[in-house]
């Protein structure tokens, strides 16, 4: 097995130089600790009932921010339902990820300008939409990217095959970043390919492979700014593979005690992506406890205004069922509506 | 005033729609350099260059995926489906994701693409490769079907689909590519959803659709030999669906027969059938009676697939049992 690149160790050392200076790596740190409040937040309210199904993403933050944090607001996010970090990251609001999880397709909807797909609940079709972006912003000549987040089991998928084939074939300005966080539901990642690496899989398509520590923010920065660069200048895809491990079940109705999942979950712990940044921030004096305090307050805050305003909103109504179909309802559809609403369908 | 085979009709349709709006792109399999295994899109590369004509790997998820992306983000993208079999291998992107993209995100994400493909049996191509497959597409909310019949409504209805803001799975019977009709020049844009009466009669109703038009037409001269006086309707689209039409012609007659090419079980006709016995039942002097196909794969022999298709003859024999009386 190669080793993945790290930059910064699990002591928070630093195995080569920073991609970033210290004062950026403080408001990454503090969007990593905003979105694992999220994530326990979210997982908390599924439990009261008052989410549907969530899918955490405890341990994969520095996946999530790190690969985002190069992009410029021009760019694509194309995600799954595991990636709300990168998401947020990008512009998309928690109040739409809250209402995603309550069924509200208004949580659907990215804010004007904000380019990020509603969350892919198919593991695998997005890449081929981040696919389509990134061509329709090569024609254009824009030189915007696409970012496509997506987990190992995706990668059996025959959409991997056939996206990462058009992008290699077209050049296209589009970054594979893959969180191989060892499970697809109880599939471990050893009995999903055979390959040594997904990392390597990119050689088929002539798109360069690469690995990386997902857990370590800095090198995952470092990676996905290079992809973003190669990207945007004209030389096509990246696949990055970036190991992590998935902390808790695949979503909150799977019992991961099952299959052999949490065997390794105190030793993933030891690599905390929040807890050797917040190390690294400490030798450089630029961590304390008051801070600590002070940006947990702030993501409380965040987090609890987002569910409160989801939770105030006047639920939709049933002609809404109706009316997001086509841009003008067919006859039949009319016909169907009025049913719904207890009258007759014709006049 | 030219004349146009159905397969000519493809190409100009498409090269009225990019002439006009620089975001109409044109992507599949063999389309571009080879111009379409049926040569449905000939010429259209040297026009507008492989940028916007462009051959793809044989990948029909990222085909559609890729429109669905492009759509998405600014384009008006065309896509072929060498055939409407191949849907089967990228039904996720068409059914789980172009289909339901608008409705997820309460109507922000507009998807105005089409995706095209040769329909349809008549041509030997057996099991794998002749299906009639509109009832798929019709089965799944937010797609709109369309399957002309003829040179001018592919054109028309193209160019129709290719404007609308919703997905459009455009279905062409390959058995008629070679079909011939006087289309004129200019501009011709069509509408969806809006069906055509193609021969008018008093006595009975024939709807019909795409390859079972041209047929119905045929059986209808025959009987007009005989007495029987058939109003032929040419459906057009399924999704929209030209309800009144079809009401209208039946309060008219009194007596509707289908005509599917689609195997039995759960084909249009069965829909149109259920509608007319809701709205007009009381219109009705006759029971109402479909004409498929039977609930088989096409045979590739060409005797048998002309056996197993509705043929004119066999419209015939069955619209002298429903009657004029």
């Amino acid at each position: 097995m190669p080793e993945p690149r790290t930059i910064l160790n699990e002591n928070g050392e630093l195995l080569a130089d920073s991609p970033l200076d210290l004062e950026t790596i403080q408001n990454l740190y503090e969007s990593m600790v905003i979105a694992r409040t999220y994530d326990h937040k979210a997982s908390a309210m599924q439990r009261q009932g008052r989410l549907a199904t969530y899918a955490q993403f405890e341990g994969q933050e520095a996946c999530q921010i790190g690969s985002v944090a190069p992009l410029e607001p021009r760019d694509w996010v194309a995600a799954t339902y595991r990636d709300a970090a990168a998401m947020w990251a990008h512009g998309y609001p928690w109040v739409n990820l809250v209402l995603g999880r309550t069924g509200d397709e208004r949580g659907g909807q990215a804010p004007e300008g904000v380019n990020v797909l509603p969350p892919s609940i198919t593991v695998g079709g997005h890449m081929i939409h981040a696919v389509g972006l990134a061509w329709a912003e090569q024609l254009k000549g824009t030189g915007a990217v696409a970012l496509t987040l997506f987990g190992d089991g995706a990668t059996s998928e025959g959409d991997f095959h056939e996206a990462m084939n058009f992008a290699g074939v077209y050049t296209l300005p589009v970054v594979f970043f893959c969180q191989n966080n060892g499970w697809a539901i109880s599939m471990p990642r050893d009995r999903q390919t055979a390959a040594e690496t997904i990392a390597s899989k990119g050689a088929g398509y002539g798109v360069p492979g690469v690995l990386v520590d997902g857990n370590d923010l800095l090198a995952v920065f470092a990676a996905t700014a290079e992809a973003v660069d190669r990207a945007r200048n004209g030389g096509g895809a990246t696949l990055i593979e970036a190991l992590t491990y998935r902390m808790g079940p695949h979503t909150t109705t799977d019992d991961p005690g099952r299959y052999g999942h949490t065997a390794a979950v105190g030793m993933w712990a030891e690599r905390d992506p929040l807890e050797r940044v917040r190390r690294y921030l400490e030798r450089n004096g630029r961590w304390d406890a008051d801070w600590e305090a002070g940006i947990e307050d702030h993501a409380h805050e965040i987090v609890e205004a987002a569910v409160a305003e989801a939770e105030a909103l006047p639920p939709l109504s049933s002609d809404e069922i109706f009316e997001a179909m086509f841009a003008e309802p067919t006859t039949q559809l009319r016909e169907q509506q009025r049913l719904a609403r207890g009258e007759r369908a014709h006049d | 005033m030219a004349e146009l085979t159905y397969r000519q009709a493809v190409a100009r349709g498409i090269a009225q729609e990019m002439d006009r709006d620089p975001t109409v792109y044109f992507i599949g399999e063999d389309v571009a350099a080879a111009g379409g295994v049926f040569k449905t899109t000939e010429g259209l590369q040297d026009r507008f260059g492989p940028e916007r004509v462009r051959d793809t790997p044989i990948s029909e998820e990222a085909i559609t995926g890729a429109v669905m992306g492009a759509a998405m983000n600014g384009l008006r993208p065309i896509a072929e489906i060498m055939f409407s079999d191949f849907f089967a291998t990228c039904w996720d992107i068409v059914a789980n994701q172009i289909a339901k993209a608008r409705y997820m995100t309460d109507g922000q994400i507009t998807l105005p693409l089409v995706i095209r493909a040769a329909n349809g049996g008549g041509a030997r191509f057996g099991a794998q490769h002749s299906q009639a497959m509109e009832n798929w597409a019709m089965a799944i909310p937010g797609l709109k079907v369309v399957a002309p019949s003829n040179a001018h409504d592919v054109v028309g209805l193209l160019a129709a689909s290719v404007r609308d803001d919703d997905p459009v799975v455009f279905l062409e019977q390959k058995s008629l590519y070679a079909s011939r009709q006087e289309v004129p020049e200019g501009e011709i844009v069509g509408e969806l959803g809006k069906a055509a009466v193609v021969r008018e009669g008093a006595d009975i109703t024939v709807v019909a659709l795409a390859a079972m038009v041209p047929r119905a037409l045929e059986a209808a001269e025959t009987l007009a030999g005989e007495g029987i006086d058939v109003e032929v309707v040419d459906l057009r689209s399924l999704v929209p669906l030209d309800v009144t039409t079809v009401l209208n012609s039946v309060v008219k007659t009194s007596r509707m027969v289908t005509v599917e090419e689609n195997p039995r079980l759960c084909g249009w006709g069965a829909e149109v059938t259920s509608i007319v016995t809701e709205e007009a039942f009381y219109d009705l002097d006759a029971p109402t009676l479909r004409i498929t196909t039977p609930h088989i794969p096409l045979p590739s022999a060409d005797t048998l697939e002309d056996l197993a298709m509705p043929s004119a003859e066999t419209i015939a024999s069955e619209l002298r049992r429903v009657g004029n009386g």
